[in-house]
């Protein structure tokens, strides 16, 4: 049985469990009379009996389907000839790439080597076995579950709480996929990152100017060392997230208060969702945008008042990014804004303050603490933020502080370190997750910071 | 009284003149300060339409596409000539051949390899697949005679849109004055036709811009969409009922699970891809570009907003209703699956929908676990390779063909048409399902 | 008649005026407490319930009245950082035990809230619901049957059988309580807790409900909280008036009304403090 066949039968198990122990709960209580000695509903001896029945059969379902794979490769490596076996690990990497692709005809099986063609035999006929492992092991598992469940039906079982404390560790278990994301993400990261280190010491890549990732593929060529100075795109991205921040935190912080203190109900109807449309355009437009029509702008700008501006710079990834970030400042700022109480600006109108004057002296530096963790969120954004520069700001990793050039960021050498074909263990593929572990850390410092500060504020006014 | 009549200070007369002198400053202040708030929200404004008037103009013209009319003849000597009708040699035949027969009829005059070249560059490479799927339809057709309609190249059909001038250097037309001139010809006989540009819609990618179409990346962003949708819905509900209902306020764990989702919602995208590339793929070797990797890691990104976003819907339902079905004796799983999740659906919907348009419009994490990948073929299942539009757009935008900023630009026209269509209705299930308690 | 054994011994020390057991009680609280976090909300309360009977409970604003009310069918458990401690027996049986199934309790003691909080669904199925998930039907004739005797009992039969499938928000704020009521009495439970169910109605509505706990009082005990005095008079047999987390007094309504032994009840009773 092919997986999806697998599942479905699965599924119809569970279906006649539910209407066995449905039934058996009815015949312990002697019919549809008796209901009223049972201690819960036929139907919760149902739902119980087909709990006890999923469970089992889908966590073995489960738990094979994930590791199936990772072990009939290794069992089918065993079996290969010698040589094959003792190829370097970047080569057997490839060899089982093709062997994948092969066995999920993606590819012709004359386009690989005569072993890899065997073991893609031998694979598909470990698979099939294993798959009829599978299957009759899931089923047996479930078919157990119901069968215990169906033994201890009595009208005293308490099949309501039962059930329904199952159901608790259900909802438990997914509310703990977050934890266990977060998890992954570190666990991965780190385990890649801490890799690279054994190739590049650490204080080399985080103090180091030079960053050019091309390590030589022959011995005898030159000038392609690889050196993971990463410094070059530390500048780079704080370059681009200065300029968008200095667009984005004024022209969304008057926004903001223009629209919570001075716009009628009507211009606040109309301006607010506007804004926030910005918010909902993905960044891949943004990046297009900046491309294709702010970058060759401002080359023309900049020529007409003498500038040498790059096609791909620093200033038009960085004033588009500021754009996006518009709408997230603006809106947080609002909400900052509204929270503030009305004794607290009536206190200052029955001063004869005007209306500015309220905003400045009351209620931005009330909201002040709000405001703060908003834009240091905003800026943990633009930090993290990948299609924009990767579209706009180019790969040149120049140590510059000139807006007009084009540097290079985090996240763009993230991208075209792992884009296009790798092979897991090269420095190169593994810097990218020491560049995801740096960016990891600084967001993630960013964001408790702006977190706690906001949640602060909120629980002051609430 | 007679205290206060002795102090020193300012009389009324004093102070109501003191704050007369500087009323005018603080109003011209107050003017600037209404100035600038009014200054910058407008330039907010206008970057939306500047955004979109930048995007629009260069898509619009997306969905016409210019067909070229050619008189074939399916001669048997080319295509058959062993007259066999074997399906392999039908296949194999030079149908480029045929093309630049039907051509060459139309203008006898052209001689010499140069510009037979540039004569059969009038239509899209494409038109000799066109006649291939035309003869294995319907073998009889050798050794008739048929109009068809075939694609226009990418070049004639970037200057009959006007994009380019006919005055404009042969350099920057990208065609040359016999073309133009042939092209006139063609126009002149009616060979020439603007129809709707379906196969747009429907084709996978291709290197030819006039071939191109979102087809695939559609189909792939469907599919991708659909898995994270069945997964992250079920799960992010599950687990806003267990933190709002279940949970142990204030204890260890429900913090730690709290902290956490907070967290991962402001994990910048690219880093959910790492995670995918390193587990997904590298850990349970699930294959590369394929839309179900992209479902989980998507599904991932996600959960946080959909977590939140019930939560918020399932705070909402007013404690009366729990207590009334306690009170009843209703088990706390009854209480909510029969009055809690009833009332708290439309805004939970809202919250997967907000979440799945951002699915939708997510790119970096995809780059990460392979759905760059050039594919022609439009996915049929959840383990094939396939591309989803933000990224078929990002691919198109960095490709050197000019043809390809229409594409690209069409592209984006549609990503945002369905955000649009998402967001609406997102908007329509709140104010149609919310209530007021 | 239920045996007088299930009431348990009083306590030596008690400080309560006026006899706190009751013949054939069904239930009998000794020394419950409640905490809210570190505040006692509730002091050593000792009171018997007897069937058939509506017991009132009077008392100022923030006395535990509501609090103690809600101990009878645990409600105290949604609310985090409650605790109730002593000993409070159904029919001889400790409520407080952790294998009392609170769903159970709840379908034995009904409870009907300040707030007339219908659920967003008909008439028909807000009556309906608690048969329902307590399987109290076999079938739907007789989940019908249940329905119709429910709203007749509570007196609302006529006004609402043309539209049962209606919301029941839908209808004015004393018929939803007698909605609820209606609600309540459909499962069929030996106690009723009302929690002042007529503070949110106006003086016809509350009428009505009172005569409709006068009727009620035919099948099952009813113990009501309410803020104003007369009604206690009007619908109680027993009252007992609470002071600041303490029962002060129990006793017959006519004598507490007529005849207050402790101070602190003739002060609230004459409208010295409220």
């Amino acid at each position: 049985m092919t997986p999806a066949v697998l599942f479905a039968a699965i599924i119809a198990l569970v279906l006649v469990a539910f209407q066995v122990g449905k039934a058996r709960s009815l015949t312990v209580a002697g019919g549809p009379r008796g209901i009223r000695t049972l201690h819960s509903l036929p139907g919760h001896y149902g739902l119980l009996t087909a709990m006890w029945c999923a469970i089992p059969s889908l966590l073995v379902f489960g738990i094979w389907l994930a590791f199936q794979d990772a072990i009939l490769i290794r069992m089918v490596l065993v079996h290969l000839p010698a040589e094959v076996q003792h190829l370097p690990k970047a080569q057997l990497g490839l060899m089982i790439n093709d062997l994948r692709n092969l066995v999920a005809g993606n590819i012709a099986p004359e386009s690989v080597a005569v072993s890899t063609r065997l073991a893609a035999v031998e694979y598909l006929h470990l698979q099939s076995i294993a798959r009829l492992a599978l299957s009759a092991l899931a089923m047996v598992a479930g078919i157990i579950g119901l069968l215990v469940v169906r033994a201890r039906i009595r009208p005293d079982l308490r099949a309501r709480n039962a059930f329904e404390s199952l159901i608790e560790w259900v909802l438990f278990g997914c509310s703990g996929i977050a934890v266990l994301t977060t998890l992954g993400i570190v666990l991965s990261i780190v385990f890649e990152a801490v890799r690279f280190f054994t190739f590049v010491p650490l204080t080399d890549f985080l103090f180091g100017l030079n960053w050019s990732p091309q390590m030589a593929i022959r011995a005898d060529q030159v000038g392609s060392s690889g050196s993971f100075g990463a410094v070059p795109l530390f500048t780079g991205t704080l370059l681009i997230s200065a300029i968008a921040m200095l667009v984005a935190a004024p022209i969304g912080l008057f926004s903001a208060i223009f629209i919570a203190e001075y716009a009628n109900r009507r211009v606040r109807s109309v301006v607010k969702p506007l804004l926030e449309v910005l918010a909902g355009v993905p960044t891949v437009v943004y990046g297009f945008f900046a491309a294709l029509t702010i970058g060759p702008l401002l080359r023309v700008w900049g020529e007409a008042f003498g500038f040498n501006v790059s096609g791909e710079s620093a200033l038009s990834a960085g004033l588009v990014m500021g754009v996006m970030i518009i709408p997230f400042v603006s809106s947080l700022a609002d909400d900052m804004i509204t929270a503030v109480p009305q004794s607290l600006r009536d206190g200052a109108y029955a001063l004869g303050a005007t209306r500015s004057e309220t905003i400045k002296q009351v209620v931005l530096r009330a909201a002040l603490p709000g405001i703060v963790g908003g834009l240091l969120l905003a800026t943990s954004r633009a930090i993290g933020e990948t299609m924009i520069v990767v579209m706009a700001a180019g790969l040149a990793s120049n140590l510059t502080a000139n807006p007009f050039e084009a540097v290079t960021t985090v996240t763009v050498q993230i991208v075209t370190l792992l884009v296009g074909d790798q092979e897991f263990d090269s420095p190169k593929t593994l810097a990218a997750f020491a560049l995801g572990l740096v960016l990891f850390v600084i967001t993630l410092v960013l964001n408790v910071i702006a977190l706690y500060v906001v949640r602060k504020y909120r629980e002051q006014y609430e | 009284m007679s205290d206060l009549e002795l102090t020193t200070g300012p009389t009324t007369a004093q102070t109501r003149a003191k704050v007369q002198a500087s009323i005018k400053r603080r109003y011209r202040a107050e003017m600037r300060f209404r100035a600038y708030g009014l200054f910058a929200t407008m330039l907010g404004v206008l970057f939306v339409f500047l955004l979109f008037f930048s995007v629009f103009s260069k898509g619009w013209s997306i969905f016409g596409q210019h067909y070229v009319k050619l008189d074939v003849f399916y001669d048997a000597a080319v295509l058959d000539p062993s007259g066999t009708r074997n399906p392999d040699t039908l296949r194999s035949a030079d149908y480029q051949a045929l093309v630049r027969a039907s051509l060459r009829a139309g203008f006898p005059t052209v001689e010499g390899r140069r510009e037979l070249r540039e004569l059969t560059g009038l239509v899209s490479s494409g038109a000799s697949m066109q006649l291939q799927r035309a003869v294995m339809q319907n073998p009889t057709l050798i050794g008739t005679r048929d109009d068809q309609w075939v694609l226009a190249s990418s070049q004639v059909d970037w200057l009959l849109k006007g994009r380019t001038t006919r005055n404009a250097s042969e350099d920057e037309r990208r065609l040359s004055d016999a073309q133009v001139t042939w092209l006139d010809a063609l126009q002149a006989d009616q060979c020439i036709e603007r129809r709707f540009n379906k196969q747009f819609f429907t084709a996978g990618d291709s290197r030819d811009p006039e071939l191109a179409g979102v087809g695939g990346a559609l189909a792939g962003s469907l599919l991708t969409l659909l898995v994270t949708l069945l997964l992250s819905f079920p799960i992010g509900a599950a687990a806003a009922i267990y933190l709002e209902e279940f949970a142990p306020p204030e204890t260890r764990v429900t913090d730690l699970i709290e902290v956490n989702i907070n967290n991962l919602a402001a994990v910048p995208s690219i880093v959910f891809g790492l995670l995918g590339l390193s587990i997904f793929i590298g850990f349970f070797g699930m294959p590369r570009s394929a839309t179900l990797v992209g479902g989980l890691v998507l599904t991932l990104l996600t959960l946080p907003t959909i977590i939140i976003a019930s939560r918020a819907a399932i705070k909402a339902v007013p404690p009366s209703i729990r207590e009334a079905a306690l009170g009843m004796g209703a088990s706390k799983i009854q209480c909510v699956v029969h009055h809690v999740l009833p009332l708290a659906m439309p805004g939970m919907l809202t919250g997967a929908i907000i979440g799945m348009a951002r699915a939708l419009g997510e790119t970096a994490p995809l780059l990460m676990i392979g759905m760059v990948a050039f594919i022609v073929d439009v996915p049929q299942g959840i383990m094939d390779p396939a591309t989803v539009l933000p990224v078929q757009v990002f691919l198109w935008a960095d490709s050197p063909e000019r043809g390809f900023i229409e594409r690209t630009s069409g592209a984006i026209i549609v990503l945002l048409l369905f955000l649009v269509i998402m967001n609406a209705s997102a908007v329509i299930l709140r104010n149609r399902f919310e209530k007021r308690w | 008649m239920k045996d007088f054994a299930y009431s348990l011994p009083v306590p030596k020390d008690i400080k309560t005026i006026g006899t706190v057991t009751a013949p054939g009680a069904i239930f009998s609280c000794r020394n419950v407490q409640v905490f809210y976090g570190e505040k006692q909300a509730i002091r050593d309360v000792n009171i018997d319930i007897a069937p058939k009977e509506v017991l009132a409970m009077i008392g100022p604003s923030g006395c535990g009245k509501s609090t103690f009310l809600r101990c009878f069918n645990r409600m105290n458990d949604t609310i985090v950082g409650a605790r109730v401690l002593g000993q409070i027996e159904l029919e001889g049986k400790d409520i407080q035990d952790k294998h009392q199934d609170v769903v159970q309790l709840r379908a034995r003691v009904g409870m009907v809230f300040q707030k007339p909080n219908p659920f967003p669904k008909s008439i028909y199925e807000n009556v309906a619901y608690g048969p329902r998930i307590h399987g109290l039907a076999a079938d739907r004739g007789e989940l019908d049957e249940i329905v119709n005797s429910s709203l007749r009992r509570a007196g609302l039969w006529d006004e609402v059988k043309d539209r049962l499938n209606q919301p029941g928000t839908s209808l004015s704020g004393g018929q939803q309580q007698r909605l609820c009521i209606a609600r309540t009495i459909a499962v069929n439970p030996e106690v009723i807790l009302m929690d002042e169910p007529c503070s949110a109605l106006d003086p016809i509505a509350t009428a009505k409900i009172e005569d409709l706990i006068d009727e009620l009082r035919e099948s099952y005990a009813i113990c009501i909280v309410t803020h104003s005095m007369q009604q206690a008079a009007r619908v109680s047999q027993r009252t007992a008036y609470f002071h600041l987390g303490d029962l002060i007094e129990v006793g017959e309504t006519t004598k507490i009304f007529t005849n207050p032994r402790a101070k602190l009840t003739e002060d609230y009773i004459t409208g010295r403090f409220g």
